[in-house]
Order: structure tokens, then sequence, then C-alpha cells
């Protein structure tokens, strides 16, 4: 093994394969940066380039775009609201909000730093341990992917605010119901199409995305335009491209930056998750683990929630490179069409790519290390010009959110029925927003569910429609406990502090 | 290329990367020797890097390189399963002289199950051009040696054998499995067919020992087998075929269950059989070429040529079969 990895580091450290991750952070970053413009779609047009290059130039391109492009994806989001990649979504709850604060330059610097570590521990872990790691990501099956997902949930607590909790449900059952629309997997039935061509693919995440956080966003604009003064927006302004993180901040998110890694890389490893769970579990998770002070600032511009999911989505993204180089196994469509190439290339994913190819395999997983150098010294000089963005007059910022929003949902499925839609579902949601219910829930629900439906129902056909299997399988038994715990824990707490009032009352009442 | 969520089955997608891949070499060129065809506009009914688009592609490719096709262009019109683009074809038909689509067997299956109310007779059949089996594999260190021992355990109790697919319930994955255990004498209403979305996934599941068996294409199974994780019990040639000669047919193990998922092009209603000649004749000599040659093994592709009403008496052979088999399962 210490061979190949000798190997593969020779590999990865030619002048040409230096190159080639250097173009696919630069390029990466940019495509990440536009949303609509997924790493999809990037590869897809990167694979004519890399025809007739050696394969482990072509892979290590290919990977520097896909983790380029979730790095820079993550701009868009904390900047104008806009997640164009799924896996970015989370990153927008309180990278958003810091961005409307003032403190854009900052909340990119950290989802920056948080991106870095976060590549690069889970590239730790591929080299200690890739092969080796096969077999968890056969571990799961569908009853383990569905217990999951019930666990994402419970980030939705995350925007339950004080007396809030039941709009937060609701707004996610709202998402779960919008997921049902389409041909139904298990069944191959149509559900909520009317007969209509356009709906049976079901609504695309990315149109509910951008309608409902960017598009509703930019006309909330000129509905309620904000009543500051001069002086303070001059103040903000000058503040926007400032990266200052403090001492205290970073000692603050470096253990989240930790356990986030962790997570996440885990979560990509399986081949039924990826970099959007990750985020979600990752989010979930730090909020629960914070203290009650800590907990009120998720949402409204916590620096834990903002470094959490960037870290996971990157870690995920490089965890992703587990099941596809030992298996063959593509988790997403992303990997799916990586491994479209390999296969082009004559070299063949399995458990035995590491022996007959030490220099693809190792190259690759070294290339990370690297490229994730590259992408920090990249992004970090051009944070303070990019943030500046936002220091556009309001009339000339908020048509180019629109534009970009439409642009990117119509040039992914050239069907002019998505622009009708979205700009149906951007007014519903600017309804949502002047009565104060969050679109955030709806959104997670609107991700998770139908991963959550497919998975609970294959899982149920699989054991013959007992339920039995929630409680007879460990991993679904123990994501399970988890989840409830998670969920009766601030019971117990308020029903304790009630008991604690009761009581020093009472005693107050007898002294 | 089934189902909602088949964009990202994990064949398209390896049909994908080789579409992109003749992207590039695809850009319409013109040639100066006398072309046999002037121009062709390839319309696509599914979105970039797909099945269709690959075979659109590659296939544009060929021609063009070889001299027999002046300059190609293509268009991609998804929606609706290919039910926008069969319509966008037969509404503007007398501008789509030049259009010949791509499509392959869900349009029989998906005009049976009315997800679009037209069929491949509101169209003109030009010619089959490629196609691949249908094939079941085991997980490499599965019980399972041969179909006809699952045949034996399916007999026995149906549940036990759970078939996993990456596509929905309904789509060719599942029918291909039940015609198999109904050709072999079980009974298809039986059989467990668990969907996911995307090969890869279903491909997962099989290695998790969720399921049993897995239903996918010949060519995909291939590329797995290779790897040393899976074992292919049969595929559903009528002989089999030289580049996996150690595959078994499931004819050969009594069972009589031949398929094949054909790719091919359609033109729009109302082209004269002379022109479908034009086309076909065009085809013909695209086989012989080494360009063609290239584009094939890049992709590994099976050669499945059915030209003009041959190729219109294989649909309506097919959408017979597959109609009788979706009715007996209460799809139809």
């Amino acid at each position: 093994m210490l061979d190949g990895i000798l190997q593969g580091l020779s590999t990865a450290v030619s002048p040409v394969n230096l190159l080639m991750v250097f173009v696919g952070c630069f390029a990466g970053t940019f495509i990440g940066m536009l949303p609509g413009l997924g790493p999809i779609s990037a590869i897809a047009l990167m694979i004519p380039i890399t025809y007739g290059f050696d394969p482990s130039t072509g892979m290590i391109l290919m990977a520097g775009v896909y983790y380029g492009a979730i790095f820079g994806g993550s701009t868009s989001s904390i900047l104008i609201n806009a997640p164009g990649v799924a896996g970015t979504v989370a990153t927008s709850f309180d990278g958003y909000p810091l961005a409307k604060q003032g403190h854009a330059g900052k909340a990119l610097a950290i989802a920056a730093y948080s991106s870095f570590s976060g590549g690069t521990i889970a590239a730790i872990f591929l080299l200690i341990a890739a092969p080796a790691l096969a077999s968890v990501s056969l571990s799961f099956q569908s009853a383990d992917y569905f217990a999951l997902m019930v666990l994402g949930l419970t980030a939705v607590s995350a925007f339950a605010g004080k007396g809030k909790f039941l709009i937060a449900v609701l707004m996610t059952l709202l998402g779960l119901m919008l997921s049902t629309i389409g041909i139904d997997e298990t069944a191959g039935l149509q559900r909520f199409t009317f007969g209509s061509l356009d709906l049976m693919d079901g609504i695309s995440f990315l149109l509910l995305a951008m309608a409902t956080f960017a598009l509703s966003e930019a006309l909330m604009v000129i509905l309620k335009p904000a009543a500051r003064s001069k002086e303070a927006e001059e103040a903000t302004r000058g503040k926007l491209g400032s990266m200052k993180v403090t001492k205290d901040e970073i000692k603050d998110i470096a253990p989240v930056v930790a356990r986030s890694s962790v997570l996440g890389f885990f979560i990509g490893v399986l081949p039924g998750a990826g970099a959007t769970i990750a985020s979600f579990l990752a989010y979930g998770m730090e909020r629960n683990f914070a203290s009650a002070k800590e907990k009120l600032k998720f949402g409204k511009g916590s620096l834990r929630g903002l470094a959490a999911p960037e870290t996971a989505n990157n870690a995920a993204c490089s965890g992703s490179f587990v099941p596809l180089l030992t298996l063959g196994i593509p988790g997403s469509g992303t990997t799916a069409v990586m491994l479209g190439a390999l296969i082009s290339y004559g070299v063949q994913p399995g458990p035995r790519l590491f022996v007959e190819n030490p220099a693809v395999f190792w190259s690759v997983i070294i290339s990370m290390y690297i490229g994730n150098i590259i992408l920090l010294v990249l992004n970090l000089p051009l944070i303070p010009y990019i943030a500046r963005l936002l220091a556009l007059p309001k009339q000339l910022l908020t048509p180019l959110i629109l534009f970009f929003s439409l642009v990117g949902v119509y040039l992914v499925s050239n069907n002019t029925f998505d622009i009708h839609i979205m700009v149906f579902v951007a007014a519903i949601a600017i309804f949502f927003r002047l009565i104060d219910f969050p679109l955030a829930p709806m959104l997670l629900g609107f991700i998770l569910g139908g991963m959550m439906e497919e998975n609970l129902r294959r899982a149920l056909n699989i054991n013959n429609g007992e339920l039995s299997f929630l409680w007879e399988r460990p991993i679904t038994a123990g994501i399970l406990a988890i989840t409830l715990l998670i969920l009766l824990a601030p019971l117990v707490k308020n029903i304790r502090d009630l008991r604690n009032q009761k009581a020093s009352t009472a005693n107050d009442g007898e002294g | 290329m089934f189902g909602k969520k088949s964009k990202i089955s994990r064949r398209f997608m390896l049909s994908a990367a080789a579409a992109v891949i003749s992207l590039g070499a695809a850009l319409p060129v013109s040639t100066l020797s006398a072309a046999e065809v002037e121009q062709i506009h390839f319309l696509i009914p599914g979105g970039a890097g797909g099945g269709w688009d690959g075979t659109a592609r590659g296939v544009g490719e060929a021609l063009t390189k070889s001299g027999l096709l002046g300059s190609a262009s293509y268009e991609n019109m998804s929606g609706g399963g290919g039910g926008k683009a069969i319509a966008h074809l037969i509404e503007t038909a007398e501008r789509q002289g030049d259009t010949l689509m791509v499509n392959s067997t869900p349009i029989v299956i998906r005009s049976l199950t009315k997800v679009f109310p037209q069929s491949f007779r509101d169209l003109t059949s030009v010619a089959g051009v490629i196609g691949d089996y249908a094939a079941f594999a085991v997980a490499a260190d599965s019980k399972y040696q041969s179909f006809t021992e699952v045949v034996a355990d399916f007999k026995a109790d149906p549940n036990s054998v759970k078939i996993g697919g990456g596509s929905t319930r309904g789509s060719m994955d599942h029918l291909v499995a039940a015609q198999a255990f109904k050709a072999a004498g079980g009974d298809p209403n039986a059989v467990k067919y668990i969907a996911y979305d995307a090969g890869g996934k279903a491909m997962a599941g099989l290695l998790s020992g969720e399921t049993t068996i897995l239903s996918t294409g010949l060519s995909e199974a291939l590329e797995l087998e290779r790897s040393g994780q899976i074992r292919i019990l049969g595929m559903t040639g009528q002989n089999r075929i030289s580049d996996a000669p150690d595959v078994p047919t499931l004819a050969e193990q009594g069972i009589d269950s031949v398929f094949v998922n054909w790719r091919g092009f359609f033109a729009a209603p109302g082209t004269s059989p002379e022109k479908v000649k034009i086309y076909t004749d065009m085809l013909e000599k695209m086989y012989e070429t080494a360009d063609w040659e290239t584009v094939r093994s890049r992709n590994g592709w099976v050669e499945f040529y059915r030209p003009g009403t041959e190729f219109t008496t294989f649909l309506e052979e097919q959408e017979g079969i597959i109609g009788n088999l979706m009715k007996e399962l209460g799809f139809l």
C-alpha cells in the first residue's frame, strides 16, 4: 500500500497534474458560484476536454471541479440567499443573515476556512482508510437510510423559534407534500400531476430553492424597503469586505469543524446519502450541542451554524469517493458522471482498483490535499471583492438576482413551464414571508421527504410490509433512538424547569 | 432511462459520459465531398448527458466524420418522459423535414401506460440502431450459480427472491424480470420488485444484501462483473454474444424469455418512404466505417439494425408482448 501511495504522490505532483488541480479548482469555484450551474453540468462539460488524457490527470481535473464547485457553492448562498446546489442550502441558513448584518466578508472567510478543513480532514481519512471503508458503504440498507432522513428532519427545530414550533412543522409538512408531485418510484404511478407532462418529473430542487429563497427574497426588498439610515448603510458597506475572524471565534468554531468533518465524511461514504444530508445533519447536531444561549442564534447568523454545514458538505464530497473508487458505485449524479469517465478511460473502479491502478487511486486522493490548499489560496484574496457585490445599489442588485435565478433554472431544463411555476412559487413564498412563516423547513422537508418516503417504502416492501425493521435492525434502531433523544431532551428539560419553578414558588409560599 | 429520477440512473450516466465525450467532436463538421445527406437535426427528448443524448450525438459524430452526413445539429427537449419532444415533432411536422428524433423501448411502454397520448405509430419509424440485452446478476458471494436455482426458490416462496432495479415499478427492469419468471413457469404477479432511483443505488442494495438479484442492462452488468463484485446469471439475448462469451442466456437455461432494449430514430409523421430509404441507406453504410467502430466500442454498444418497415414490425411485436405482460401485471 505504501508503494502505491508513493506512486500516487509522484503522479499527483507531476507538473501536468498540478496544473490540472489548479485548473479544476479554479473552474469549479466559479461554476459553483453561479446558481444553477452545478458540478454535474460542469464535469459533463469537462469530459470532452479530458478525453485522451491519462486517467489520473482526467480524474484529478474532474475531482477538482467537483470539490471546487462545492467550495464555491457557498458564495451565492451567503451573498444572495441562492443555494444553487442542495448541499449548500444549510449554509444559507446562517450565512445569509450574517451577510445581511454586514458581515459578508467574515461569513465568506469562515465558509472558506471550514470548507478547507472539512476537505482536508476528509482527505486524510481517505488516505488512511479508503479501501477498508468500502464495507461501511455497504452496511447501510434502506431502513437505515430512512432513519437517517428522520434524524435529518430534526434540524427543523432550529427554525422553531419561540412558540413557532407548530408553524415550522406545518411548513415541513408542506415541503413533504411538494416532494410527492410526479411519478412515484415505488408504484410507478403519477401523483398530483393533473395530467400535465411538465409535472411528471416532479418539481426540481433548484426551482424550489431559487423561487423560495432567492427570488422571493429579492422581491421582498421591493415590497418592504428596509428603513435604514444612510449612515448605517455606509457603515455596513465598509465592513462588508472585512474578513476579520477573532481568536475567540476560531476557538468557538474549531470543535464544530472537527465534529462536522467526521460526520460529513461518514455520511459521504454512504452511497444513499451525500453532501446535502451531511450538511443538514451537521447543522442539526451543532444546534443540539449548543448551549441554550447559542441555540437562539441559529438561523440568525450563528458562526457555528455556518461552519457546520460548510465543513460537512465538503467532507462528504471527499467521502463520496470511497464508494466510487472502491466499489464502482456512484452515490450522486456527479460521481456517476465521473464513473462513466473512468470506465471510458479503461479503468475499472472496484475493490481491486487500488491494487491494479494504484497511481490513479492514490493520486486522486493526494491531489485533494493540494486542491484544498489551492482553493483556500485562490478564494481568500477574492473575498473582499466578491463581498462588495452586496454594496451594489439595490436597483441593480435586485434585477441581477432575478435574472440569474430565472436563467439558472431555465438553462437546466430548457422548459418555459419551469419559469411559470417558479414565479407562482415565489408569489406564495412572498405571502409566507409577509405572515412570517419560515421557508427553510419547507425546503428541508422537500429535500429529505422524497428520499425518506422512497427508503421507507422500499424497506417495507423488502420486509413484506412489516414495520419490525424499525427496532430489529441495530443501525435503524440506533439512529431512531438518537432522534427520539434529541426530540425529547428539550421536553424533559422544560418539565424539570417547570417543576423547579413550581418547587421554588411553593417554597416561597411557605416561607 | 425510465421513471422520474432515472435521469441519474447509472446506466444513463455511463452513456452520459460517453455522450459528452462525443459532444466535442460532434460539432457541425462540413465536408466538401458529396455527402449522402446534407444535414440532419437530431431531436433528443432528454437532457444533455443522457442515454438518448449519447446515442444521437454518437451516431451524429460517426456520420459526419465519415462524410456520410454534411452537418448535424442537436436539440435537447426534455419533459414528460419524452412526451414533450414527441408532441413537438408532430405539431411542427411540416417544418421538421430534416429532423430525426432518437428514442428507445420506453416509447413503447410509456404510450401503453398513457404517459403521453401518442405512440410510435404517430411518427415515421426510420430505424433501430443499437440495442442492449437485459441481465440478471447476484452478488459474488451469493449461493446462486444459475438462474434456474433462483427460479426454484421463487416458486417455493416468491417473497424470498427480492429483485432490485434502478427504475420505477412497471418500467423496463421490472417488466423484464416479470417476463423471465413467467417464462420459467412462475407467477409474474408474485415478483417482488424493489425500485431504486438510480442504477448505482440498486447495485449498492444488491451488495448490502438487501436484494437477492439485480435486474439491469447487460452492458452495465458486465462492467460490474469485471470488478469482481457480481456474477451474471443470465441475459435475455437469443444467443451468447462475442463480447461476453461466458454469460449464459436464459434460453439455454430452458427459459424462453428474449428481450432487447433498442435505441433508434424516428422522423416526423408523413415523411415519405423515399426519404426513409435515404436515411436507412446512410445508416447501413455507417456500420461499415471506422468512425462508427470508434464510437461503438467507446460506448460498448451492440449493433441492432432494423430499417424502415422491419423496425415498425419489430415495434408492433414488442408492443404486443409488453402490453400483454403489463395487462397481466395490472398496469393496464
